[in-house]
């Protein structure tokens, strides 16, 4: 659905036409005529639609405007941007979920206010900003290091040459400040949320009773409070999700990976319809899928919903 | 009242807060107002009250200030490119000359009257839409929810991004609408929901039958009483349009040349951050400070005139919870 309102706006807006005919010395008629017929132009909207969709279904999205097939780049670009999103949102739930129930543990001591604060920081601060300033500091380390410790250039080194072990380490080194860029909004955005629910189960009933059969609170805590205050951070996830994908959009921009954010940019810059609608099919997939994920979840968390 | 930051202190903040007339002695000979009883409340709230300052400030400063200093965001000093700061410049030079600050309140101009109208128009539009639905229900109130589900389904960002070489060379007032269709949906939402309950009042009911008009119903006694609600949110819909904006803007999708926004600043420098920080540094941090006021400002305009909202929504999550089950 968004895909399809994606194609048709995209294809309604865009001009490639335009480009080439401002081109000096203007190319002769024929040509344009035939670049149209390669792009589908002379069809309308919603055959051209349904032309690319029947592509798409036996797993070819098409060519871009410069007559290179997408798919073989898809699957490069996919890796590129799903290593960034799940590392980012491992990281973002785990540290996540673990401020927020150290803070409604500690609630109003010194270290509440604290990650409070950071995440209010945090959550005014866009993502361009803040990944612009880790770039800053990581250039900052390495001067004071006086080696390149931490890379933000690319996602690897180019012609870089060393055997397996050697790629990982080289890989890890590009990869620690542009996942700090994704990591840090989600845990501040998670860390909120689980601190409210967590706040919610501390004074709940069954905790007070499981800590009156016997169990520590420490074993109390973590068994019965964190179980329970985990299930309506479920939810959360399908949304973080969404903010994640925008958020890899302006991390790969800054860090010069070539994922699928960054595909997006350059393909609306290019008035390229195919690039375009891909992306923002891999987007659709991606918000369903957490959106199933979210549901697994639930069902895990909270054993009514398994009965049902 | 540092503890309004977090969400689900109801337990420790409510009771304090509601118990209005007890905690908030009103001096004697004065009757307690709800306006004062507000008043009173949101100038206890520190964070709050900071936030305010900071944002009136803002205004202030992107419309006083470029008359107070001597160089204009579209000359140049061809003596001076890309200094840091200095007593000249007090924000530095862009590689063109051109006086940093001049250009950072003008951009700051930009972002801050885009957010205003988005929150506007968008609020607007969310009380017409909602009240409207609820009120009338039938078939108004099905068209209207589905057009919400749409819009809400979709990625406004991604949308508004492909539309964007539409609006190339158009008005940046386009922008403004186009933010403000995509922000208004939840909002309305929770005003249809209001407007069920609130219908079914006493004061609403005379009116409808001494034979006022529905628009008149809908304008003079639905809306007066969501007036928390729609205060609260736009307040916080200055802040996302501002985010949404810059974040746009960043990638040259959003305010176009000649203007500039901060979104816009903050892009065309991000790229020399490292070598020339002042020339990011300066836009940013009036962008992150702006927001976080602007965050501040909602949460404590939130816990004064509804100090039971967390009480509420955690009712509602549990309600939630429930239908799941």
């Amino acid at each position: 659905m968004a895909t399809f309102l994606a194609f048709t706006l995209a294809s309604a807006t865009f001009d490639p036409i335009g480009v080439l005919q401002q081109r000096n010395p203007p190319p002769p008629a024929a040509s344009i005529e035939a670049k149209k017929r390669d792009l589908h132009l002379d069809q309308p909207i919603p055959q051209r639609f349904v032309t690319w969709m029947g592509g798409v279904v036996q797993g070819d999205f098409g060519r871009t405007i410069t007559d290179r097939p997408i798919t073989d780049e898809l699957g490069r670009r996919i890796g590129v941007s799903l290593r960034l999103f799940l590392l980012g949102i491992t990281i973002g739930i785990l540290f996540g979920v673990l401020l927020g129930v150290v803070s409604a543990i500690r609630q109003y001591k010194f270290s509440d206010y604290f990650a409070t604060l950071f995440s209010f920081i945090l959550l005014s601060t866009p993502v361009f900003v803040l990944g612009t300033l880790l770039k800053m500091g990581a250039q900052g380390i390495n001067d004071s290091i006086g080696t390149n410790v931490l890379i933000f250039v690319g996602e690897t080194t180019p012609g870089f040459q060393g055997n397996w072990f050697e790629h990982l380490g080289d890989r890890l080194q590009h990869l620690i400040v542009p996942t700090l860029a994704i990591a840090l909004g989600q845990i501040a955005y998670y860390s909120r949320y689980q601190r409210s629910s967590m706040l919610d189960v501390l004074g709940s009933d069954f905790l007070r009773t499981a800590q009156a059969k016997g169990l520590t609170r420490r074993k109390a805590l973590f068994k019965h409070g964190l179980r329970t205050a985990l299930i309506p951070m479920a939810t959360l996830f399908a949304f973080g999700f969404g903010l994640l994908v925008v958020g890899g959009t302006f991390t790969e921009r800054i860090f010069g990976w070539f994922g699928m954010g960054d595909w997006l940019v350059t393909g609306i810059s290019a008035q390229d319809t195919n690039i375009t609608a891909t992306v923002t099919l891999f987007v659709a997939v991606c918000v369903l899928f957490s959106g199933w994920l979210a549901d697994v979840l639930y069902a895990a968390l909270d054993p009514r919903i398994r009965v049902n | 009242m540092t503890v309004i930051l977090n969400e689900g202190d109801a337990a420790g903040t409510t009771g304090a807060a509601s118990g209005g007339p007890v905690d908030a002695a009103p001096e004697p000979g004065k009757a307690m107002t709800r306006g004062r009883l507000v008043f009173i409340r949101f100038m206890r709230n520190k964070l709050a009250l900071v936030g305010l300052v900071v944002i009136l400030g803002m205004y202030l400063m992107a419309f006083v200030g470029p008359l107070l200093s001597k160089w204009s965001y579209d000359t140049q000093d061809y003596s001076a490119f890309l200094e840091p700061p200095y007593s000249e410049h007090i924000f530095g030079t862009d590689k063109i000359g051109t006086d940093m600050f001049a250009l950072t309140m003008r951009g700051l101009q930009k972002s801050l009257i885009i957010g205003l109208l988005v929150a506007l128009i968008s609020t607007t539009v969310a009380a017409i839409v909602g009240a409207a639905a609820g009120y009338f229900l039938g078939v108004a109130d099905k068209t209207l929810m589905w057009v919400v589900d749409l819009l809400l389904v979709l990625p406004s960002f991604l949308i508004i991004a492909i539309l964007s070489p539409w609006f190339r060379g158009k008005s940046w007032f386009l922008l403004v609408l186009m933010l403000a269709a995509f922000q208004w949906m939840i909002t309305a939402r929770i005003v249809r929901g209001m407007t069920l309950t609130l219908k079914e009042r006493e004061f609403v009911k005379a009116a409808k039958f001494m034979g006022q008009p529905a628009r008149k119903i809908i304008a003079k006694h639905i809306v007066p009483n969501m007036a928390s609600l729609l205060i609260i949110d736009a307040t916080i819909n200055v802040g996302s349009a501002v985010l949404a904006e810059t974040g746009l803007s960043y990638f040259g999708f959003g305010v176009q040349s000649p203007d500039v926004s901060l979104g816009t600043l903050i892009g065309g420098n991000a790229e020399s951050a490292t070598t020339f920080p002042w020339l990011f540094l300066f836009p940013a941090g009036f962008l992150v400070v702006f927001v976080l006021a602007v965050n501040w400002v909602g949460d404590g305009l939130r816990d004064a005139l509804d100090p039971t909202s967390t009480r509420v929504r955690r009712k509602e999550k549990k309600d939630t919870k429930e239908k799941a089950a």
